[in-house]
């Protein structure tokens, strides 16, 4: 089984979280398309590491997981509190820079 | 390549866990509801990391169950559950065409991605994790090696960046109290003073038959009182439908009751479909 299949396999995903961050309207699910984005990278960097025969890019992809751990906190936080002053988590309510 | 058995079997593994991945990522962005989404992710996430496992990164595939399935998909749920469960996607097209340029646009980045992926790197040969994981006796002690190693400054920021993030996320999260608490008085005049129901809500659904949620109590003249079901179950739509050949039925029994008298009630057999009906 080539590498090639996993990357290949992770850019599927990472466009099905384009699809779900351009189309949806939901905060809360944009933000797990998002989610999903930063799995597909990872799988490619798990690919590319045994692709490459050494662990660097398994390390990337655990800092990946971290930095995307500390980004669900506040962007969870971030949606409760427009949703508490707002009483809706879509994201086309939030326009009051428009005018 | 050459020795078919671990090929096979890793093939069979990366044509399962795929096709459950994909079917994962499709369920996210075509569910209505934001909890179906979240579910389907979760499918995803355990997909993934018995990917990993095949990829030869237990360490990886252990960290993506507990961290992501474990801790970041049940945030999102305890998210969707204060944020509520009837939020969700709103029909109205701020920009128009917006759904169908986004679609458009993320089918022509995804064939440009997997066409460059597959022009180049077809045939190229994999070096394999096995010399690399067998060099400090294991896959965990080599990340180690690497993490506290050569990587320790990044894993100092991340740590501090972690930090940071709880602690940002407690300030967004709370909320300053500007006035005092108000009483139960205070509430009560002012709930009697807005003219809107003051007494307790109907009990839902307490004619004969359903004593369910999600059936609504009638009123005396027949109409549903939509107030008696739980405010969720209204937000979702899960009403049960009003059965009118049930109430005529149960009109007829109670007539027919009222006419044997009410020692021998037909429907007081079962106690709890009529709780609190007087007698």
């Amino acid at each position: 089984m080539s590498p090639e299949n996993y990357v290949v396999l992770a850019a599927v995903l990472f466009t099905i979280g384009t699809v779900g961050v351009l189309v949806r309207r939901n905060a809360i699910v944009v933000f797990m398309s998002i989610e999903l984005m930063l799995n597909a990278a990872n799988l490619a960097f798990v690919a590319f590491a045994r692709m490459q025969g050494n662990l660097e890019g398994q390390v990337i992809a655990f800092f990946v997981m971290v930095v995307a751990a500390a980004e669900v906190v506040v962007g969870l936080a971030i949606i409760v509190a427009i949703y508490r002053s707002r009483r809706s988590a879509s994201i086309d309510e939030p326009n009051l820079l428009k005018y | 390549m050459t020795d078919t058995g671990p090929s096979a079997a890793e093939a069979a593994v990366f044509w399962v866990c795929a096709i459950l991945a994909v079917t994962g990522g499709l369920g996210l962005i075509l569910s209505r509801r934001a909890v179906h989404s979240a579910l389907w992710v979760a499918l995803t996430m355990i997909s993934l990391a018995v990917l990993y496992l095949a990829n030869a990164a237990p360490f990886l595939g252990m960290v993506q169950i507990i961290v992501y399935t474990g801790a970041v998909m049940m945030l999102f749920l305890f998210v969707l559950m204060v944020v509520g469960v009837d939020s969700s996607d709103s029909l109205v097209e701020t920009l128009r065409g917006q759904r169908i340029v986004g679609i458009l646009l993320a089918a022509g980045f995804g064939i440009l991605l997997v066409l460059a992926i597959g022009s180049a790197l077809t045939g190229v040969p994999a070096a394999g994790l096995d010399a690399a994981n067998a060099e400090y006796g294991g896959n965990v002690e080599g990340i180690a090696r690497l993490l506290f190693g050569e990587y320790l400054l990044a894993f100092e920021v991340v740590a501090g960046l972690l930090i940071t993030a709880a602690l940002g996320a407690l300030v967004l999260a709370h909320r300053e109290r500007w006035q005092p608490r108000r009483t139960q008085r205070e509430l009560s005049e002012e709930r009697v003073r807005s003219g809107e129901h003051v007494g307790p809500l109907p009990a839902p659904g307490v004619y004969a038959r359903h004593n369910a949620v999600d059936t609504p109590a009638l009123l005396p003249d027949g109409t549903v009182a939509e107030i008696s079901v739980p405010g969720p179950l209204r937000a979702r739509g899960d009403l049960r439908p009003v059965d009118v050949a049930a109430v005529a039925e149960t009109e007829a029994l109670a007539s027919g009751a009222a006419a044997l008298g009410p020692a021998d009630h037909p429907v007081a057999d079962d106690p709890g479909t009529s709780p609190g009906e007087p007698s």
